[in-house]
């Protein structure tokens, strides 16, 4: 087993692989940028190593630097984490070539799933099932007509050169292919150069479903079952749960044994997830495969009761999966929420700061994973993601039960959080009801947002009473401690001082 | 103590008196039996005809907000006695505005020039935090009369960037 893991990440999962660590009785390294000295993850670990400025570039994404603080430190392996170098076949094969085992797959296989090209001829050998299509640009109006026909419409065509919607067309019938396919040729030759388009069926709104699959180095390969991500916006998880409400028993098998054929063709080891996009009909199709530990992975450890980062490290120690595919049992339901620092009456703008007050939810059912502190001040360098906030029951209905009541159990002051949206989407009804799709979140948000938010004049006085009261307690504690300058009082004033707090200070000191 | 309460915009009256033990409380001339415990910085239980509240108290740069359990009200507290709070008052309402950033970040564009004619909701300058810009518009119309913010520099949320008047 290794002696000491540097954890070449920040914020909360950082935090959690140190944990795991301490739990196995292995030392630990934290890296840190110059925004990040006074981090949680750096407090927590057992040693810390500066590795540069703030910009990402040039730390938390600098091979060299967090290769020479493992170097300096002693570290025998490293942890990713997400995001950064997680998935970087680069930074992997470099940590071997040092001699320092990178806890996640091989070089190779993160080669292989990040070149999406390379990713589909590999797995097309493997007989996994795509959306259907064609792989290549179509020749002729009579070729697209051909190929529409035999998959059935509704069709999409898509620029193969594409990205961002250009050159994208849905077509729900024959009349109107001939016009669609010119318009998204000539489009993707404008936006691209390049007016190749091919065409693929259209899946109207799809479910976004993931399989865990767990590779050890000797060849075994298990699945731990399915995640439903389909509460997105812009492309960005916002809420996962496991299982999935429309998943049942024979489809995670069937799910479950094509993510494993998966990761056998990418020669895959250590923890992975094979992205599925399902249609209305449940079938499901290969969308992409990420290399690396998932922001959404503790739903998959509560449902199983498996600790994922554990069993990370006891692969890349050479151990054998300590499990068979038989010995994976499902039990109870986990959701999990993702809590970012954005403002929710400003389009989810990132709202970085102060955190000046903080009171975090628990009781039964209730997992809070977080890489924060109160008086911390979010830093404006990285991604927004605070904390992760994790529900579990013994069913569905139990588990949204927690974590509605857990959201309302948590206050984060002084910056703006998502916290209200989840508030929103754990009562609505399509959501109580499994009813999902990505396009779930956009709908909920162009909705009326005005009618979730209710004046009630009755908290309206309660409320103008504890404000007077906090006044009235400031000026209290000012001539008890009269004399005393302002400065001594707290810095969450600053400049922003109210000026009713001025004025509470100013009647004190007369 | 008489306090003007301004919650979301709408104006209370309140008296709170000291008393042994407690406080008596008149909120626009009606009494009210209230029992207040500190539960820490920023933090108060509220007791008032049985029924319990969790108050909170959030200081940000934009402002004071007040939080009854998961309801959240921008609140403002004035003693009539206290020039300074009229003096602080009147100013807000004409004359020179200040242009605040409201979260930390860096300064990617100034589009206006010192001096220059700006209407009111006109974009002065462009903040990145976290990778999304941010403009931050004007507050009034009016003659830009300072421009503190410069290309590339870091702010923190409370900065003045600019002061039209």
């Amino acid at each position: 087993m290794f002696k000491k893991i540097l954890i070449a990440n920040r914020g909360e999962i950082a935090v959690r692989v140190i944990r795991a660590c301490r739990e196995l009785n292995i030392a630990t390294v934290a890296v840190y940028s110059d925004a990040d000295r006074a981090s949680l993850h750096v407090q927590k670990a057992d040693e810390a190593c500066h590795i540069g400025p703030s910009a990402a570039a040039e730390s938390y994404l600098n091979i060299a630097r967090i290769l020479a603080a493992a170097e300096r430190s002693g570290a025998d392996a490293i942890h990713p984490g997400y995001g950064f170098l997680s998935e970087n076949a680069k930074f992997a094969q470099a940590c071997a070539d040092s001699g320092i085992k990178f806890i996640g797959p091989r070089a190779a296989s993160i080669a292989m799933m990040g070149s999406k090209t390379g990713a589909r001829r590999e797995m097309e050998k493997a007989g996994i099932p795509f959306v259907p299509g064609t792989s290549s640009g179509l020749e002729s109006i009579a070729q697209a007509e051909q190929v529409a026909a035999g998959i059935g419409y509704p069709v999409m065509l898509k620029a193969a050169a594409g990205g961002g919607g250009k050159g994208m067309r849905l077509v729900p019938s024959r009349a109107e292919l001939r016009a669609a396919l010119e318009s998204a040729q000539s489009e993707a030759q404008r936006a691209f150069g390049d007016s190749e388009v091919y065409l693929e069926k259209a899946i109207l709104n799809p479910r976004h479903i993931e399989m865990q699959v767990l590779a050890d180095e000797h060849g075994n390969t298990v699945y731990l079952g399915e995640r439903e991500c389909s509460i997105q916006r812009r492309h960005q998880k916002v809420l996962e749960e496991a299982p999935s409400p429309t998943v049942d028993p024979p489809m995670r098998r069937r799910m479950g044994e094509v993510a494993v054929r998966v990761a056998q063709a990418a020669g895959y080891s250590n923890a992975g997830t094979v992205e599925f996009l399902v249609d209305q009909q449940k079938n499901f199709y290969f969308l992409e495969m990420n290399t690396r530990l998932q922001v959404e992975h503790p739903v998959t450890e509560l449902i199983t009761g498996l600790d994922l980062v554990h069993l990370q490290i006891r692969i890349a120690a050479g151990e054998k999966l300590p499990l068979a595919q038989n010995d994976v049992v499902i039990r109870g339901h986990a959701i999990e929420c993702r809590i970012y620092a954005e403002d929710p009456d400003n389009h989810y703008f990132p709202s970085p700061g102060k955190i000046t007050l903080l009171q975090e939810p628990a009781g039964p059912g209730i997992r809070h994973d977080s890489g924060v502190y109160e008086n911390w001040t979010v830093p404006i360098d990285y991604d927004p993601l605070l904390a992760k906030l994790v529900g579990y029951g013994t069913d569905r209905p139990q588990a949204i039960a927690r974590l509605a009541r857990a959201v309302g159990e948590y206050f984060v002051g002084g910056i703006k959080t998502n916290l209200s949206l989840f508030e929103r989407i754990l009562s609505h009804p399509d959501f109580c009801r499994g009813n999902l799709d990505t396009g779930f979140l956009d709908r909920l948000l162009n909705s009326d947002a005005a009618a979730a938010k209710i004046d009630h004049s009755e908290i309206a006085e309660i409320a103008a009473i504890a404000a007077g009261l906090f006044a009235a307690l400031d000026s209290a504690a000012a001539s008890a401690s009269s004399g005393g300058s302002a400065a001594d009082r707290g810095d969450a004033g600053g400049n922003g001082l109210a000026s009713w707090q001025r004025a509470a200070r100013n009647e004190a000191l007369r | 103590m008489l306090y003007h309460v301004g919650i979301n915009g709408r104006n209370y009256r309140l008296e709170l008196v000291r008393e042994q033990g407690g406080w008596q409380c008149r909120l626009d001339g009606r009494r009210l039996a209230i029992d207040a415990v500190l539960a820490g910085c920023d933090r108060l239980s509220l007791l008032i005809d049985g029924k319990s509240y969790e108050i909170k108290r959030e200081r940000t740069p934009g402002g004071t907000y007040v939080w009854v359990g998961n309801a959240g009200y921008a609140a403002e507290v004035r003693d009539p006695r206290s020039l300074l709070a009229r003096k602080g008052k009147a100013g807000d309402e004409s004359g020179p505005r200040k242009l605040v950033a409201s979260m930390p970040g860096k300064i990617v564009r100034v589009l206006v020039e010192e001096k220059a004619r700006v209407e009111a909701g006109q974009g002065i300058v462009v903040v990145e935090a976290m990778k999304m810009q941010n403009e931050i518009k004007s507050p009034k119309q009016g003659t830009v009369q300072k421009l503190m913010a410069r290309e590339g520099a870091n702010v923190n949320a409370g900065d003045v960037l600019a002061i039209v008047e």
